[in-house]
């Protein structure tokens, strides 16, 4: 019988700062050496139990706590955090936020100094500990200065130096793009293997953790824990569809198929899925499930001609870059981290000006237009709500860009009142805005876009750090949007956003376009896919493996099936 | 990307090189002699000191006009201050009064409160260029290392260099938001009224308050999670040894403050008097 590390015992806790209990009595065991999964929607708590084990909870945010937990038979109540820092050891989320040493070397170094070790010991544990993570050539090289799987290599020495024997991930893939992800999910693996670690990641991206086995995946949803079994046996029930968590596309499809999943059939993996039984009902699910044509089309609204740009002189991020948006279209924008989507959409709203090229919008040319002007055509929203929000109230943050432009009240009334209408948040609109999830703070701040009645609409990154539930609300509406006419650009590296939602897809490497075609297209052209680091979608393999001849078609039938399905929730 | 002030400026020259510690320290030496005396030939020499080390460091003027602007600003408002409390301070000091023109009242100009003024403006440069260069040329990572050594605690040390750090994250933060804010139709621009322009200003600055109490949130997590404050004392991880270059300029600083006090007092009095 193995070891338990972490034993829950009918332990509950509630922030102060709260009227409702965030955990209710939850009962659970890890072992020594398991690896596992803790999946839940937003606000379901898992990142509270995160921060229970390490500490957080209840030394940093102060609540009260029930019942026990107890983490290598000690109980944490009666340890400290920095106690509990050497048993288990934290890598959040967003490696950017939490860097506090320069280096990569002082970064790893950081909790050495704390501990006063000697400065020539130090240099060597660092040593030891960045060739365990392939980073022992970078340690002079300026966190900020790597790539985004890098980054997670650092801050994973960064906590390993420590020599704890458990790790615990809140949210790794979270700003990853896939192909880091996939590879930050193999690193953890191969800890696990090598150093028999304990090992916890939280996460909601369950179809990429489960690109490596685990061994237990516990379901927590409103604070309780709704399952705790073997990745076969949840994924065959239908606990993760009840709470609303995305389950891994071919799982999916076999469903949506009508076949019926047992945990013997290992559907964890697409490897081991045994396919024998629900080939034929996939066939005939293929086959019979109808798909809308191609959409007609009409003249361009926004044209990009050989645009070129560079900071300083320094290389050029976007390199004479040309194409066509017309009206009405929606549209993604994808390509690995850095590659220069971000800076395209900067470009495009004139918050920076390129060096060469022209932007053409119906035919005009707005390439010398100010920020203002332009902002009446295109609105851009950015990823991060809090960094456009500056009025208390919903009414007053959407009318802002109406008042400053001097319109009449009883006009800014009557326009406010309609975009709040179109945005679901009529009922809110005496409300503080502080009173709002992420979710709702980002209709918010697309409504107080849409109200200057731009023609295109730029989103960048719009459902970050959303759950299912949230981000199919915010896409569904996004997709009204887009049927009443407005033409959508999003820039993204969320391969469900331009699989499910987005007909055409531009991926850009490098400051270049090297495909522009139809998600589908895209995400099964295998020799794309390794370029613009993204993931080919497991729905590709698998109708390849149950012998359909063209893959990209199924892919392209399920979407459309399963937004329909989706569609239903709400 | 915005121009990155009072951020770590990566050159190879000799003032690089020098440890944190040793530029903390001829920094502090530099302020104490030119902040002791009035001694106009001596603020000459340390001034021009200033300048010949500046030029050593390859820090060019434009890397660093914006604080240089800004201290400019405070330095005339401070002028404009002496003169308007205090416009016969130089007569007093000096004990002579050569009129060059009346204003009204007790406001004259006399040539004892023009060189008055022109000392205080001198101590500004002589400073000013030595701070601007502690900061820039000093590896971040060795900035609160340094300050430990001479004894201020750990913590406010890394506060201080945290600080620092985040300037150029919340300089681009500032941009993201000032520009999201111009595309709704802020107008930040000299077109728009000054109470007007303060009044959007807040617009900016809530969002930027908000995203950055985040930023701290984030940090002092990944900080405390990782044995931050445990202890009395902490190690460094990249702190430097002490070189020959090191003792030796310390050794000249320490010259510097002690000969700029002999002759400062040496007749018992800050101010050289150019009037007797």
């Amino acid at each position: 019988m193995k070891k338990p590390v972490i034993k829950f015992s009918n332990y509950s806790f509630k922030y102060n700062s709260q009227i409702e209990p965030t955990l209710h009595n939850l009962n659970l065991t890890i072992y020594e050496g398991e690896k596992v999964l803790i999946v839940g929607p937003s606000g379901s708590g898992k990142s509270t139990i995160g921060q229970c084990l390490n500490g957080l909870v209840p030394f940093s945010y102060k609540g009260e706590v029930t019942g026990s937990l107890a983490i290598m038979g000690q109980e944490a109540r009666d340890l400290d955090i920095f106690t509990l820092s050497k048993m288990v050891g934290t890598v959040l989320q967003d490696p950017d936020g939490q860097f506090i040493g320069l280096t990569v070397g002082e970064d790893i170094a950081f909790s050495l100094e704390n501990d006063c070790v000697d400065q020539s010991e130090m240099v060597e544990m660092v040593d030891d500990i960045a060739k365990m993570v392939d980073m022992e050539k970078r340690l002079q090289s300026s966190v900020h200065h790597l790539s985004g799987g890098q980054k997670q290599r650092v801050s994973l020495a960064g906590v390993m130096v420590d020599q704890v024997d458990i790790l615990l991930f809140d949210e790794p893939l979270a700003n990853l793009d896939p192909t880091t992800g996939k590879s930050a999910i193999e690193l953890i693996d191969q800890i696990h293997e090598q150093m028999n670690k304990t090992i916890i990641i939280i996460e909601h991206r369950l179809e990429d953790v489960l690109h490596r086995n685990v061994d237990r995946i516990i379901v927590i949803d409103e604070g309780r824990i709704i399952a705790d079994e073997h990745p076969d046996t949840i994924l065959a029930g239908s606990i993760l569809e009840q709470h609303h968590i995305r389950e891994p596309l071919y799982v999916k499809a076999a469903k949506y198929a009508g076949c019926s999943l047992t945990a013997e059939m290992r559907p964890s993996q697409l490897r081991t899925f045994a396919l024998k039984d629900c080939q034929e009902q996939l066939i005939a699910w293929y086959e019979n499930v109808e798909r809308e044509g191609r959409t007609k089309s009409s003249p361009p609204v926004l044209e990009v001609e050989h645009l070129s740009f560079s900071y300083h002189g320094d290389q050029e991020i976007i390199r004479d870059l040309s194409f066509s948006i017309q009206k009405g279209e929606m549209v993604s924008i994808i390509g690995k981290n850095g590659a220069g989507k971000s800076t395209l959409s900067k470009l495009i709203c004139g918050f920076e000006r390129p060096q060469s090229g022209k932007i053409m919008f119906h035919g005009q040319e707005v390439t010398g237009d100010s920020i203002k002007e332009r902002a009446l055509r295109i609105g851009m929203v950015m990823q991060n709500p809090n960094h456009m929000i500056s009025k208390n109230m919903i009414f007053d943050e959407v009318a802002l860009g109406l008042t400053i432009r001097g319109v009449p009240e009883n006009e800014i009334k009557e326009r406010v009142e309609k975009t709040l209408k179109v945005c679901g948040l009529y009922p809110f609109r005496n409300w503080p805005i502080s009173a709002l999830s992420f979710g709702q703070k980002k209709r918010v701040t697309i409504a107080s876009i849409l109200v200057l009645e731009p023609e295109i609409l730029i989103l960048d990154e719009p459902t970050a750090g959303q759950d299912l539930r949230h981000y199919t609300e915010i896409m569904e509406f996004l997709v009204e949007l887009n049927r009443q006419g407005m033409t959508i650009l999003m820039v993204t590296h969320d391969m469900h956003i331009m699989l499910e939602y987005t007909p055409r897809a531009i991926v850009i490497t490098d400051g270049q376009i090297i495909a522009d075609d139809s998600a589908a297209a895209v995400l099964t052209n295998r020799e794309l896919i390794k370029q613009a680091n993204l993931n080919e979608t497991s729905l590709f393999e698998l109708a390849e493996r149950i012998g359909i001849e063209d893959p990209k078609e199924f892919v392209e039938r399920f979407i459309v099936f399963d937004r329909e399905e989706r569609g239903k929730w709400q | 990307m915005a121009v990155e002030m009072l951020s770590y400026i990566e050159r190879n020259t000799a003032v690089h090189r020098l440890t944190g510690v040793t530029k903390l320290l001829c920094f502090i030496l530099w302020s104490t002699a030119a902040m002791l005396t009035y001694d106009t030939r001596i603020l000459i020499f340390l001034f021009l000191m200033s300048i010949w080390i500046f030029i050593v460091s390859k820090i060019e003027i434009k890397e660093v006009s914006f604080v240089l602007i800004f201290i400019f600003i405070f330095l005339l408002l401070n002028n404009v201050a002496i003169y308007g409390f205090s416009p016969q301070e130089g007569v007093k000091i000096y004990g002579t009064s050569h009129v060059l023109f009346e204003i009204a009242g007790r406001y004259n100009v006399t040539l004892e409160q023009i060189f008055y003024q022109f000392n205080i403006t001198l101590k500004y440069f002589t400073v000013a260029p030595v701070a601007l260069l502690f900061i820039v040329t000093t590896h971040p990572s060795e900035f609160a290392a340094s300050l430990n050594k001479i004894g201020i605690s750990y913590r406010i040390s890394y506060a201080v260099s945290l600080a620092l750090r985040y300037i150029p994250d919340v300089q681009r933060d500032f941009r993201n938001i000032a520009l999201a804010q111009q595309a709704r139709g802020l107008d930040m621009s000299n077109k728009e009224k000054l109470p007007k322009r303060v009044k959007n200003a807040a617009s900016i600055i809530i969002p930027l308050i908000l995203s950055s109490l985040d930023k701290i949130e984030t940090i002092s997590n990944a900080m405390e999670l990782r044995g931050f404050g445990k202890n009395k004392k902490r190690t460094w991880y990249s702190s430097r040894p002490f070189q020959k270059s090191d003792y030796f300029v310390i050794t000249c600083f320490i010259l510097i403050l002690v000969a700029s006090l002999i002759i400062t007092f040496h007749d018992g009095n800050r101010f050289y008097n150019p009037f007797q």
